[in-house]
C-alpha cells in the first residue's frame, strides 16, 4: 500500500538519528574524552581568571558609580529583579493562559441558505452557509502553557448552538516537544493540519467572515483530525520547513478510520524568506492522502457513499509588503492558493441503481488581496471558484453531477479593528457557486479576552 | 548495499562537521541595540542580527519565515523582553525547533529583566491600552541599562563559548571604560536639560526622562498604543499654552503627522529621536545614538531661547 510506505517515510527520520550517532562516536570515543578533559582543564582555568578579573572590574565600578554626577542610587539594580528568566512563568503564574474568542455575526441572504450546495462537491463537516440572521456563532475557548521543558500544549474547545442545542466540539487539542535534537519538533494530539495555507489558520483569524470555496469543498472547511506531526527545519540561509503527518482518518475528505486507524497521511514544505526591508513571502505545497470508508453525504436514510482514495495537492503564495517592514502603518497581503483533488473509488447509493467507480478530477482556486491603508482600517477583495469533471450519465440526479458552469464567488470586505482584540467587519458576497446565484451580506465582529498569543506568519 | 549506508553516514558527519565549522556565536538580537551591544561585547568571535530595524515597531512585528530561520541558527537570543515581543518572538520560539534559545535556557536573555523597571502597572485592564504587566520594555533609552546589560551578556557568552571567555572578558573591560566616561560626558552635557517640560508620542522615553530628569507633561497618545485622536491633540493644545514644553518627542518609526500638527498649532519643536541604532542617519552604533540624543534634546533649548 502506498500509503504504508509514507509512514515509513515520516519516521525514516528518527530511524538515521538513533542508529548513525553511536557508530559515528564509537571510533573517537577515546580520543574525544582525552579531549574533552583536556578542555575541561583549560576552560576552568580560563574561567578562574574570568572570576578574578570580574571580580576587579566590580570594585572598579562600584568606586565609579560613586562619582558619577547626577545619578540617583538606586536607579541600577545589578542583580536579576526576577531570578532566572521566569518569561512564562511569571505571565501565567503556572495556570495555562486562557483566551476566550467570540466570534459572531449577522447575515442576510437573497434565498435560503438552507437549499444551499455545490452542485459536483459532496461536502462534510460544517461546510454549509452561516445562519441566517443575528447569530453569536461559536465561541472559543483556548488554553495554552508549557507543559515542562520537554512539552507545550495548547486546548481549543468550541462551543456553539445548533438547532438550539449546545454543542462542544474540541477543536484542537495538542502537544508540541520543544527541545528535540536536530532542528526537529513533533506535535501529537487533535490538530488541523499544517497543509496548505489556510487549513491550519482558526475561523478568528481569517480575513473573510467565510473560508473560501476549494477548502469547503475539498476540506470540509479545514481538516482537523487525531495524528501526530513531524517538522524539520532546514539549516538554510532561506527558510524551507519540511513536514509529514499521519491521522486517524475519521473526518472529510477522510472517513471510517480506515488503515487500521491510520487513514490519512499528509506531507509538506514550506519556503519563506524576505525581499529587501519591505517584502516578505511564503509559499508551500503539500499532499493529502485520505482513505474513506464509506464517507456518507446527504439523506441520512439513502446517502451516497463513497469509497476510496481521496488525494489532494495544494500550491500555495502568499506575499506581504509594508513600507520598511513596519505593518503598524500601512501594509498588503496578496494571498493565492490551488488545489487540485483526485478521487479514486465507487460511489454507491442505497435504493439505486447508479453506483460505479469513479475517477474524480477536480480543482479549486482562490486569489486575495488585503490592503491596510491607515492604522486599524482595512479593505480586501477575493475571487474564488471550483471546476470538476463530468462524473458521467449514472449520476445524472445525484448531488455528484456538474451544473452547467463552474462553481465562482467574488468576495468584498472592510474591516476596522480598534485594537489587536477586537475586529468588526462588514462583506458583501456575489455568490455563483450553488444551485441559484445568491447575493449575500455580513455583519461579523470578533472579539478576543485573556491570553491571545500571535498569528503565524 | 553498504555503498548507500557508507555515503548516508558520510552525508550526516559531513553536515554536522560544516554546521561545527562555524565557531563564532550566533546572537539573534529582537532589537538593534542588543544587537550592537553584542557586538561591542562579542567582537569578531560572534556574529549578530536583529529581528527588526530602527523603522519597524517592535510591538508590531510578524512571525516572518526569514525570522523563524534565523532564531533557528542562534546560540544567544537577546530581547528588550517585558511583553514587547508578546505578539511574535513566542511564535519564534516554537516554530524556531532550537532548544538552545529557550525560556529557562542560558541563550535565552530578556533584558529588562536585569534592570529595574518603571510603569509597573498596578491595575491590568485592556480598556488603559496596551500595557505591559512587567513594565515599561523601552529600557535602552538609558545608557546606564547598557552598563549592566553589557556585563550580562558578557557573561551569557563567556558561559557558551568559554574558549573566547578571556576574550569577552577583555572586551567587556574596554567597553565598560569608554561607556562610562561617555555616560559622564553626556550627563555633563545634558545638565540643562533638567527640569524641562516635554511631550512624548508613545511612552517609549520614560527611561530617557528619568535620566536626563525631563518632565514629561502629556503624551499624544491618550493609552499606550491608541493613536493619537484629533480630540486628543485640541485638548493638548490647551495644556501646552498653560504648561509650556521645550520639545515633542516621537521614535523614528511613529507616524510624524500629529506631532507636526501640534507643532504647527504651538511653535513647540517636534524631534525624532533615534531611539535605537539606526534610528538617524549617522547613529550607527551605541555611542552616536546617545550623542545625537543629547545634541538634538539641547538643540530645542537654543530655539525656545531665541
Amino acid at each position: 500500500m502506498k500509503h504504508n510506505y509514507f509512514l515509513l517515510l515520516a519516521v525514516l527520520p528518527f530511524y538515521f538519528l538513533l542508529s548513525i550517532a553511536p557508530v559515528v562516536h564509537a571510533d573517537e570515543n577515546i580520543a574525544a574524552m582525552r579531549a574533552e578533559l583536556d578542555a575541561l582543564k583549560s576552560q576552568y582555568e580560563m574561567r578562574i581568571q574570568a572570576l578574578e578579573q570580574r571580580l576587579s572590574a566590580a570594585e572598579q565600578q562600584l568606586q565609579h558609580n560613586q562619582v558619577l554626577p547626577g545619578q540617583e542610587p538606586g536607579a541600577i539594580v545589578d542583580a536579576p529583579v526576577t531570578p532566572g528568566n521566569s518569561y512564562a512563568a511569571a505571565s501565567n503564574q503556572f495556570n495555562p493562559a486562557m483566551g476566550v474568542i467570540l466570534n459572531g455575526a449577522l447575515r442576510a441572504y437573497e434565498h435560503d441558505p438552507q437549499d444551499h450546495y455545490i452542485p459536483g462537491f459532496p461536502q462534510a463537516g460544517e461546510a454549509g452557509l452561516g445562519d441566517e440572521g443575528l447569530s453569536i456563532g461559536e465561541s472559543e475557548f483556548v488554553f495554552t502553557a508549557n507543559v515542562d521543558d520537554w512539552f507545550y500544549a495548547r486546548v481549543t474547545a468550541a462551543l456553539e448552538q445548533e438547532d438550539g442545542e449546545f454543542d462542544t466540539g474540541l477543536e484542537e487539542a495538542f502537544i508540541d516537544t520543544l527541545s528535540l535534537p536536530a532542528h526537529t519538533s513533533l506535535r501529537f494530539g487533535r490538530f488541523y493540519s499544517s497543509v496548505g495555507y489556510l487549513n491550519n489558520k482558526h475561523a478568528h483569524t481569517w480575513d473573510f467572515t467565510d473560508q473560501a470555496l476549494p477548502y469547503s469543498a475539498f476540506l470540509g472547511i479545514q481538516y482537523g483530525d487525531d495524528g501526530i506531526q513531524l517538522r524539520w527545519l532546514a539549516p538554510t540561509e532561506m527558510y524551507l520547513e519540511l513536514g509529514a503527518e499521519v491521522f486517524r482518518g475519521s473526518n472529510y475528505p477522510a472517513a471510517g478510520d480506515a488503515d487500521n486507524g491510520f487513514g490519512t497521511q499528509t506531507l509538506f514544505a514550506r519556503f519563506g524568506g524576505d525581499v529587501g526591508l519591505s517584502n516578505s513571502w511564503t509559499a508551500g505545497f503539500s499532499w493529502l492522502g485520505a482513505s474513506a470508508d464509506d464517507r456518507g453525504y446527504g439523506d441520512e436514510d439513502a446517502p451516497l457513499q463513497f469509497n476510496g482514495d481521496s488525494d489532494l495537492y495544494i500550491a500555495d503564495l502568499v506575499w506581504k509588503w509594508a513600507p520598511n517592514g513596519n505593518i503598524r502603518e500601512r501594509n498588503f497581503v496578496l494571498q493565492a492558493e490551488y488545489l487540485w483533488r483526485k478521487e479514486d473509488g465507487s460511489y454507491d447509493i442505497a435504493d439505486m441503481e447508479n453506483t460505479g467507480r469513479v475517477t474524480n478530477d477536480a480543482t479549486g482556486w482562490y486569489a486575495q488581496g488585503i490592503y491596510q491603508w491607515r492604522p486599524r482600517w482595512r479593505a480586501g477583495l477575493r475571487l474564488d471558484g471550483l471546476s470538476l469533471d463530468d462524473p458521467g450519465a449514472q449520476f445524472a440526479d445525484t448531488p455528484l453531477a456538474t451544473f452547467g458552469s463552474d462553481p465562482r464567488r467574488y468576495s468584498f470586505m472592510i474591516d476596522y479593528s480598534n485594537s489587536e482584540f477586537s475586529r468588526i467587519r462588514l462583506q458583501f458576497n456575489r455568490d455563483e457557486s450553488g444551485p441559484k446565484n445568491d447575493n449575500q451580506v455580513f455583519l461579523q465582529y470578533i472579539m478576543s479576552i485573556g491570553a491571545h498569543g500571535g498569528h503565524e506568519f | 548495499m553498504y555503498y548507500r549506508q557508507l555515503f548516508l553516514i558520510s552525508l550526516f558527519t559531513g553536515l554536522i562537521a560544516a554546521s561545527n565549522a562555524q565557531a563564532s556565536v550566533t546572537v539573534f538580537a529582537c532589537e538593534p541595540e542588543w544587537a550592537a551591544l553584542s557586538r561591542e561585547i562579542g567582537g569578531d568571535k560572534i556574529s549578530a542580527s536583529s529581528a527588526t530595524n530602527a523603522l519597524q515597531d517592535p510591538h508590531y512585528i510578524q512571525a516572518r519565515p526569514s525570522l523563524i530561520a534565523g532564531i533557528r541558527k542562534a546560540d544567544l537570543l537577546v530581547c528588550s523582553g517585558s511583553d514587547l515581543e508578546a505578539g511574535w518572538l513566542p511564535l519564534l520560539l516554537r516554530k524556531g525547533n532550537n532548544p538552545k534559545v529557550q525560556p529557562g535556557q542560558q541563550g535565552y536573555l530578556m533584558a529588562s529583566q536585569f534592570v529595574k523597571r518603571l510603569e509597573i502597572p498596578t491595575v491590568l485592564d485592556r480598556a488603559q491600552g496596551d500595557l505591559h504587566a512587567q513594565g515599561n520594555p523601552h529600557i535602552q533609552t538609558d545608557p546606564r541599562n547598557l552598563a549592566v546589560l553589557a556585563r550580562e551578556i558578557a557573561r551569557r557568552l563567556q558561559q557558551i563559548d568559554a574558549g573566547n571567555a578571556q576574550e569577552y572578558q577583555r572586551n567587556l573591560a574596554a567597553f565598560e571604560g569608554r561607556w562610562g566616561r561617555a555616560v559622564d560626558e553626556w550627563q555633563r552635557k545634558a545638565a540643562p536639560l533638567r527640569g524641562k517640560n516635554v511631550v512624548l508620542h508613545h511612552r517609549s522615553w520614560v527611561y530617557l526622562t528619568n535620566w536626563l530628569g525631563l518632565v514629561e507633561v502629556a503624551s499624544l497618545e491618550t493609552k499606550p498604543g491608541v493613536p493619537p485622536s484629533a480630540a486628543h491633540l485640541n485638548e493638548l493644545l490647551g495644556l501646552l499654552k498653560s504648561t509650556p514644553a521645550i520639545a515633542i518627542l516621537r521614535t523614528p518609526y511613529q507616524d510624524p503627522k500629529p506631532s507636526e500638527w501640534l507643532t504647527g498649532q504651538t511653535g513647540i519643536p517636534n524631534v525624532a529621536l533615534p531611539f535605537t541604532v539606526g534610528g538617524l542617519p549617522g547613529a550607527n552604533d551605541l555611542y552616536s545614538v546617545f550623542d545625537a540624543t543629547v545634541k538634538l534634546l539641547l538643540a530645542t533649548l537654543e530655539t525656545d531661547g531665541e
